[in-house]
This record gives C-alpha cells, structure tokens and sequence, in this order.
C-alpha cells in the first residue's frame, strides 16, 4: 500500500514541480476550443450544436500531449526497472500511474468544461451531463494512453507514434461521450449515452492495465 | 540460433510446395470471378450495372478483417510461443491488409457515388473501414518505429491483440453513432437478400483473393527471410 | 456497363492495381535479396552452407529458399 501511495506521491509530485507540464495541457484545452470557434464562426446556435464535439476533440488532443510522460521518462532514467521489481504488481502501478496522469491532466479538463460551455453556447442545463462525459471520458483516456504509451516506450518519435495508435482506440469513448453532450444540449435523455460511456471506461479500467503491463514487461526485457 | 533457422527452413520446404498451387488457384479463381461477375451474372433490378463492384468490394472488405483477424492471431502465437514465423508472417501480412483495406474503401467510394450520389457516406460500414485503415498504418507504424526489430515485432503483436479486442467496441460506437446521424441515403449498399446467381461470383473472388494472400504472403515471408539471412552473413563478415 | 461503367472499371481497376502491385513487389524483393545472397555465398561467405539451388531442408542453418 505504501509503495501504491509512494509512486501516486512522486508522479504527482514530478507533474507539480514542473508544474509547467500539468498547466500546459489544460491552456492546449482552451486554445483549441477558441481555434475551433474562430474558424467556425460566432453564430450561437451552430455552436451550441458543435459544442460537444470541440470540447471532446480538445480534451482528446490535451490529453494525447501528456501521453508520453506516463512511462518515457521512467523508461530513460532507469525508474521502470525498479517499478517492475516492486512488490506490487505491475499492473496496480500502471493503474496508480494513469491515476496521477488522470489527476494532472484530466481532472484540471473536468474543472473548466463548464467554463468552455458557457463559450462556446450551451445550455446552463447540459453544465452537469458535460461535466460527466468529461469526468468518465479522461479517464478512459488516460488509460487508454497508457496502453499507447508503454507500447511505444523507447521507440523513435514515440510522441506522435502514441497519438497515431491512441487515438483510433479512443474512438468509442469520443462517440459516446459526444453524444451524451449533445443529446443535453437537444433535452434528449442522456441517460443511455452515459451509461454506455460508463461501460467503456469499466472495461478499459479492466483491461487496459494488463495491456499496459503486458507491453512494459516486454518494453524492458 | 541454430533453433531459430530450423524453423524457417521447414515452413520454406512446405511453402515452395504450396506455392505454385496457390498461385494457379488465385488465378483460377480470380478469372472465373472475374467472369461471372462481369459476364455471366444479370444486372441487379435496383442498382443496375454497379452490382459489379460488389464482387471485389465485398471480397476485398473480408479480407481486411480477415487479415486483421490473422494479424492478432500470429500476435498470440508470437507473444506465447516465441515463434520467429509469426512475426515474420504478421510483418508480411499487414501491408497487405491495409491494401485490402484501402481497396475496399476506394471502391466502396466508387459504390456509393452513382448509389447514394456522393463519394463518401459517413455511412457505419464505411467508417469502420476507415477506423480499421488507420489501425492497420498504426500497426506497421508501431512494427517499424524501434532500432531493435525483435521489440518492434513483440509491440506490434500486443498491439494487434489490443485492437482485435477492440474492433467489436469501436464498429458497436461507430453503429450507435451512425442511428444518431442517419444520413438519407437512396439505398442500402447491400440488399436485403442476394440472389444465388450473385453469390456464385462473390464466393469465387472471395477464395480467389484469399488464395492471392496467401500465395503472396508466402513470396513476401520468403524474401523476408533472406534478407535476414543477409544481414547475418553481412554481420558475420563484420564481426570476423 | 449500363452507363455505370465509370464506376464499374475503376473499382476493378483499384483492386487490381493493389492486388498486382503487391505480387510484383513481393516478387522483385525476393529476386534482390536472392540475388545478394548469392552473391554474399559467391564471396565465401557462407560455404559452409549448401548452394541456394539445393534441396531446401538439407541442412539445419539453411534458410531453406529454393529455386521456386
């Protein structure tokens, strides 16, 4: 447990030190929310009815930034050798890894959702249903990266080689929670679609991990 | 290494007995297909001539899934069992695939101009396509993308089950998606039943195009596995 | 073609331009790399091994390529 507590302290420690890493992903968010109504146009209603879409393709993009400090870092320095001696499985530290990730990346993305709706138009009503798209989608992706991340560690350009194998996975978990915003925004139930985001992200917690171990075990030997 | 070699020396002894079977099958096949796909086969009551192009799309599609499905399948036998064929088949058989892919997105496209009078249709199948497409360039990306070819061969294999795991998921979201933005399309791209006349061609390219793979995944499997031969003679000659 | 032909033949086309492509391809990278083999064996490379033209499962280290 206290290796558990250790490696979340020193990840979220390393993000907040270069507290320039966490900041920056969550200022990629806006700016590419703003491109997104710049190049649209400022009509309301067309807004509004892109308004998911943008906030999910940004936090996407945010997110597929970060990737790479999952494990780049740990695999360089040495730091991923001792991770997979450690008493803990492998697996419960890829799940405490994605957890910090999730934590400086995804949960900073939560926060604001709300203050991009307002920008770019969408009902007051939706603020709680986009909220819990972004709340279930991050950490599926944080997850979903990791299983990016560690395939690719020690590989050349493996920051653009992530996004490329990361973001056709993340495909249903942009669909899903898209729609759930959308159907907010048109007072359609939005039950259905959070639920079926909700499976996503309980398999991908299910699963993922394994992955992720699999491809770190065979990174490192 | 002796192990390693042994291997390969049995599966090219099988394969040079394949080969030339293979090769007269695909042919066969193919120009039967051909036949009466284009000749010997009535037009369709609702999509007229373009029926046609039913009988490479259709075969051509299988085979991307089909490949994909073989790719995870080499992947497990690699990552249990350490088989260098494996790898060395996977390696052969994913450029394939994404031609397969690409063909059937291309003609798929040609389909759909004079059916649904556009180019392209964000139509589920379609899409899925399309999703597929992009895994299979992030697989030969990822095989190609390390200096150790041995780890480049053991993430690309994960990395293939992952997606085989994941194509279910993603063509699930991609249909759900689809009944959210039906577009009005004039026709299905595939009618409800097939007329037996149709199904003949539609079988013959399919084993026609299934034979071409394996009879081409078998010459590029064996130009493979010389150029190994020659980088190691070439290293020997190196290292003394 | 019933007027269709503008989409019928391309399609036909496209598949065989792939299909094609890749059989040449293959074909070609087997003769160079046959060929560099030889020519490596030709310098003594590799003469503890059986001539590329012999019987492929003669010897374990062979890569076992026969002439097709």
């Amino acid at each position: 447990m206290s290796v558990i507590a250790a490696i979340l302290g020193r990840d979220l420690r390393l993000a907040l030190r270069q507290g320039a890493d966490a900041a920056t992903g969550l200022v990629f968010f806006i700016i590419v929310a703003t491109l997104f109504t710049l190049a649209i146009g400022p009509e309301p209603r067309i807004l509004a009815r892109v308004a998911g879409a943008v906030l999910m393709v940004a936090a996407l993009l945010s997110a597929t930034l970060s990737f790479d400090r999952l494990f780049q870092q740990d695999f360089e320095d040495g730091t991923l050798d001792q991770l997979l001696l450690a008493p803990p499985p492998l697996e419960w530290v890829v799940l405490i890894k994605c957890a910090g990730h999730w934590l400086t990346s995804g949960l900073p993305l939560v926060v604001v959702a709300p203050l991009l709706a307002v920008f770019l138009n969408l009902p007051p009503a939706t603020f709680w249903v986009t909220m819990a798209a972004v709340l279930m989608a991050t950490p599926a992706l944080s997850m979903i990266g990791a299983v990016g991340a560690a395939l690719a560690v020690g590989a050349r350009r493996a920051g653009v080689l992530v996004a490329v194998l990361v973001l056709p996975l993340a495909v249903p978990v942009l669909i899903f929670a898209v729609s759930a915003i959308d159907a907010a925004a048109l007072s359609a139930p939005t039950q259905p679609h959070l639920m079926l985001l909700g499976a996503v992200l309980a398999a991908t917690a299910a699963l993922a991990p394994w992955a992720a171990a699999a491809a770190l075990r065979q990174a490192v030997t | 290494m002796f192990h390693r070699f042994a291997n390969p020396a049995r599966f090219m002894a099988l394969a040079n007995i394949l080969s030339p079977w293979l090769t007269v099958a695909a042919t066969g096949l193919l120009v039967a297909g051909l036949y009466f796909g284009l000749l010997a086969s009535p037009p369709d009551y609702q999509q007229g001539e373009t029926v046609r192009i039913m009988y490479v799309h259709v075969p051509a599609a299988w085979m991307a899934l089909f490949v994909y499905v073989a790719l995870a399948g080499a992947g497990g036998a690699f990552l249990i069992w350490r088989h260098p064929l494996a790898d060395v088949f996977a390696q052969a058989a994913a450029p394939l695939g994404a031609g397969f892919t690409a063909a059937a997105l291309i003609t798929g496209s040609l389909w759909g101009k004079p059916m649904w009078g556009t180019w392209w249709v964000w139509d589920a199948r379609l899409t899925s396509m399309l999703i597929l497409f992009l895994l299979y360039l992030g697989y030969i990306a990822l095989a190609n993308a390390f200096d150790n070819r041995e780890r480049g061969a053991r993430a690309a294999a994960l990395l293939a089950l992952v997606g085989v795991i994941n194509v279910p998921i993603i063509k699930f979201s991609v249909d759900w998606w689809n009944t959210l933005h039906q577009p009005a399309s004039v026709l299905k791209i595939d009618g409800p039943a097939i007329d037996p006349s149709m199904l003949l061609p539609l079988f013959l390219m399919a084993g026609g195009m299934k034979a071409y793979f394996l009879a081409v995944v078998i010459l590029r499997m064996r130009a493979r596995l010389l150029a190994r031969r020659v980088r190691a003679l070439r290293l020997a000659a190196v290292g003394g | 073609m019933g007027g269709y032909s503008a989409f019928v033949w391309p399609a036909y086309g496209v598949v065989a331009l792939v299909m094609v492509g890749f059989w040449l391809a293959a074909w070609r990278d087997l003769r160079r790399h046959r060929d560099e083999l030889a020519a490596l064996e030709a310098a003594g490379l590799g003469r503890r091994r059986p001539a590329p033209d012999t019987a492929p499962n003669s010897a374990p280290r062979n890569t076992g390529e026969a002439r097709p």
